[in-house]
């Protein structure tokens, strides 16, 4: 019998500690003197049980363990080894009947194929997995132009957000006339509450690079760039790694697998500013600019990076490629639905039980990602909203749940699919808050270079606060829609195009939230500060003065052991108070 | 500017290779912890690159710090998971525990510099803070004290 042991260490694993139960996995090996082979691998995406480790025996059977610690390593593995797992903690497993959870039955697994099964550190676990195959096709037997129709057939659509036809893309670069071309991969996933790209950087860099190259060939490029945010140390070293090792297996280079096709791939790091995911201004950071977007056309793949023909594409949309030379096009377009084939990865966040990374074929009903693969809600209150698409998209409410999730379903909602960040909301969260938080984000980011973009947003936001503190009219709600109408229509570059997108979909959505602030002024959320109201229960209150000690403007007085009150006119409505009574005696209105 | 000969290094390193301005204040930086006035006026005489373009460049990314850092970074999630999930007094109870104002960011003994930032992409364990290169995830307001005692 031979045993592996898997350990998950992307980032989210590694923040829930499981550097530590690698280590204590090795201890533990080392003095029972068990003969198991212990491997590191990154995210199987069911970050809402991290740290997880698999055993697998004999190269099949298998459990995965989740709400692993260094403490519980040892004896979860000397019952495995007995033959009696510890049941608590197995997460998925195909020996214990029945106890494969939904999260992973309802995914298809194309761009996630290898993460969190793979070393993303060594070439030959990838090379093991029909890695850099479709490479060796694509250089060895395939023609630049059928490479493009093999890609045009499986109807890859950009995953980055918009949604264009990769194939076409493809193309166009193809088709433009340039001794010198470029091939860029946008790595800069700024979308707050997305983490698709890490994910794959960090679990199978060699399937992004392998894309690359590949895409590379077919349009005639012989450079790349991979531009990925700095906030993502973990995924910029595996790449580092994986490409050494390319280079050294003969997949980068000159005369790549003696094809005469010389490729060369370089990293960029992001210095932060959400505009570079826009092409253009990605462009322009590369070349050491101001991350500011310019006029289309010309076209990227007319004139792009240092006005040489570059085409663009998204991680994700990378990671797609091997596997559709390899299974042609045809394969791929099975998955999902008629116009959006194939799958979508999605990161599930916010108030959801099982938080983390999936992936599902197009045209799969909202209502069974967040229920059936989701898990539902964690917190035992009522769903109230999803956010898809991060700050260019909407809020949909519970009516809209039976949308069904590709490009054109989703567009017609008035949110985008965006890069697949979809944050669940429960009945705590606020929608003027969560418009106002999106403002906030795009006002911050905005580079500038757009009038409406630039003073535009400034004026929604603070539209946005003066309702949130109650202070709001009526016609507010008018200038915010005509205003989103201008911004949208004013804006060059897709930042300011679909900045208004939260504010408009709330509004549509939501509007009684709305109207609740202006003229009841009321937050029923009990998110905006400035509607709420706190208030001693005199009958719960024991006088232990928790409260007036916790209180920082000190407006809390009683004495020792009897009622409390607190001044309504002082009191800056902070929740300190709220916060630290432990006899529930405090209300908040 | 206090270390000439590392700088010096990083633009000859990098000096004649095209689009190399940011990945150079990003090394410079690393070198100094802060890109001051100094610094990119010998950048920019060194390269031949315009002040105003290497100032314009600094001030564009929210990497590149133009003031003195604490020793330790505290970079706090502001994304929409951990929004959703109390970002806010995590970050307010950071500041409490640093006894830093609201328009301070760095604290006086210079150990500690508080970043908001977007997103860190851990969004399952939200809220989430990044101290240095160690992030923490499923905080809640009890569990700041504990972590910021291990970085004093």
């Amino acid at each position: 019998m031979s045993f592996t042991i898997k350990v998950g260490l992307a980032s989210c694993g590694l923040a829930a500690g499981a550097g530590e139960v690698y280590e204590a996995t090795l201890k533990h090996i080392k003095s029972k003197k068990i003969d198991a082979d212990v491997k590191k691998t990154a995210c199987i995406g069911m970050c809402f049980v991290e740290p997880l480790v698999e055993i697998i025996q004999d190269g099949k059977k298998s459990i995965t363990y989740g709400n692993v610690t260094p403490e519980n390593i040892g004896t979860v593995i000397d019952s495995y080894m007995k033959g009696k797992p510890v049941l608590e903690n197995i997460i998925i497993s195909n020996i214990e009947k029945g106890s494969e959870n939904d999260t992973m039955k309802k995914q298809e697994r194309i761009v996630l194929r290898n993460c969190g099964n793979i070393n993303p550190t060594s070439i030959n676990d990838y090379l093991e997995n029909k890695g850099y195959q479709a490479l060796e096709k694509s250089v060895i037997k395939m023609k630049r132009i059928d490479i493009i129709n093999e890609i045009k057939k499986s109807g890859l659509r950009g995953r980055g957000g918009a949604g264009f036809s990769t194939g076409l893309k493809w193309q166009f670069a193809y088709d433009a006339k340039s001794i010198k071309k470029y091939i860029v991969c946008n790595a800069d996933e700024g979308d707050p509450g997305a983490f698709m790209d890490r994910s794959v950087l960090e679990g199978d860099p060699h399937s992004v690079i392998e894309g690359m190259i590949i895409g590379a060939y077919a349009i005639g490029a012989d450079e790349g760039y991979i531009y990925c945010r700095a906030e993502y140390p973990l995924a910029i070293k595996h790449l580092n790694i994986a490409i050494e090792q390319a280079k050294e297996k003969g997949f980068l280079g000159n005369n790549i697998l003696d094809s005469g096709f010389n490729f060369e791939l370089h990293i960029k790091e992001g210095a932060g500013a959400f505009v570079c995911g826009e092409e253009t201004a990605l462009m322009a950071s590369i070349e050491g600019k101001r991350g500011m977007p310019t006029i289309r056309p010309p076209f990227p793949a007319q004139s792009g990076l240092w006005e040489k023909p570059t085409n663009i594409n998204n991680v994700e949309t990378f990671a797609n490629v091997a596997w559709i030379i390899l299974n042609g096009g045809g394969k791929y377009a099975k998955h999902g639905t008629e116009k959006s084939p194939g799958t979508k990865v999605f990161a599930l966040a916010g108030k959801i039980k099982n938080s983390g990374l999936i992936e599902v074929p197009m045209g799969m009903p909202l209502k069974e990602v967040i229920y059936d693969v989701g898990g539902g809600m964690k917190t035992g209150k009522p769903f109230k909203g999803v956010q898809l698409g991060g700050p260019s998209g909407g809020c949909l409410p519970a009516e809209l749940l039976d949308t069904v999730v590709d490009y054109d379903s989703i567009n017609k909602t008035g949110a985008i699919m965006g890069s697949g960040g979809m944050v669940v909301m429960d009945t705590s969260s606020c929608m003027v808050d969560i418009a106002k938080f999106f403002l906030n984000f795009t006002q911050n980011e905005s580079c500038g270079k757009c009038t409406f973009c630039r003073i535009g947003t400034k004026r929604m936001l603070e539209i946005l606060t003066r309702i949130s503190e109650g202070k709001g009219n009526l016609e507010d709600l008018d200038t915010l829609e005509n205003l989103s109408k201008n911004i949208i229509a004013g804006s060059l570059c897709g930042l300011g195009q679909t900045a208004p997108n939260p504010v408009l979909t709330t509004l549509k959505y939501f509007r009684d939230e709305y109207i609740a602030h202006i003229t009841d002024k009321k937050c029923s959320a009990g998110v905006c500060s400035a509607l709420l109201k706190y208030e001693i229960n005199k009958e719960k209150c024991i006088g232990c003065t928790l409260c007036a000690v916790k209180c920082p403007v000190k407006c809390i007085s009683g004495e020792r052991k009897k009622a409390h009150e607190i001044d309504q006119e002082a009191c800056i409505k902070c929740g300190a108070c709220y916060d630290a009574c432990k006899f529930d005696a405090i209300d908040k209105r | 500017m206090n270390n000439k000969a590392e700088i010096d290094n990083a633009i000859n390193k990098f000096v004649g290779k095209k689009g190399i301005l940011i990945p150079l204040l990003q090394t410079i930086q690393n070198i100094e912890s802060y890109l001051s006035l100094e610094v990119m006026r010998y950048v920019a005489e060194k390269t031949g690159t315009k002040l105003a373009h290497i100032y314009g460049v600094a001030t564009f990314y929210t990497m590149f710090r133009l003031k003195p850092q604490g020793k330790h970074i505290i970079r706090v999630c502001q994304g929409t998971a951990c929004h959703v999930s109390g970002a806010k007094t995590i970050m307010s109870e950071i500041m409490d525990q640093l006894k830093l104002s609201a328009d301070q960011d760095t604290t006086n003994d210079g150990l500690f510099t508080v970043m908001p930032v977007a997103c860190l992409g851990c969004c399952s364990l939200a809220p989430v803070i990044m101290v240095d290169d160690q992030t923490h995830g499923k905080l809640t307001p009890d569990s700041i004290k504990n972590i910021l005692k291990k970085y004093k």
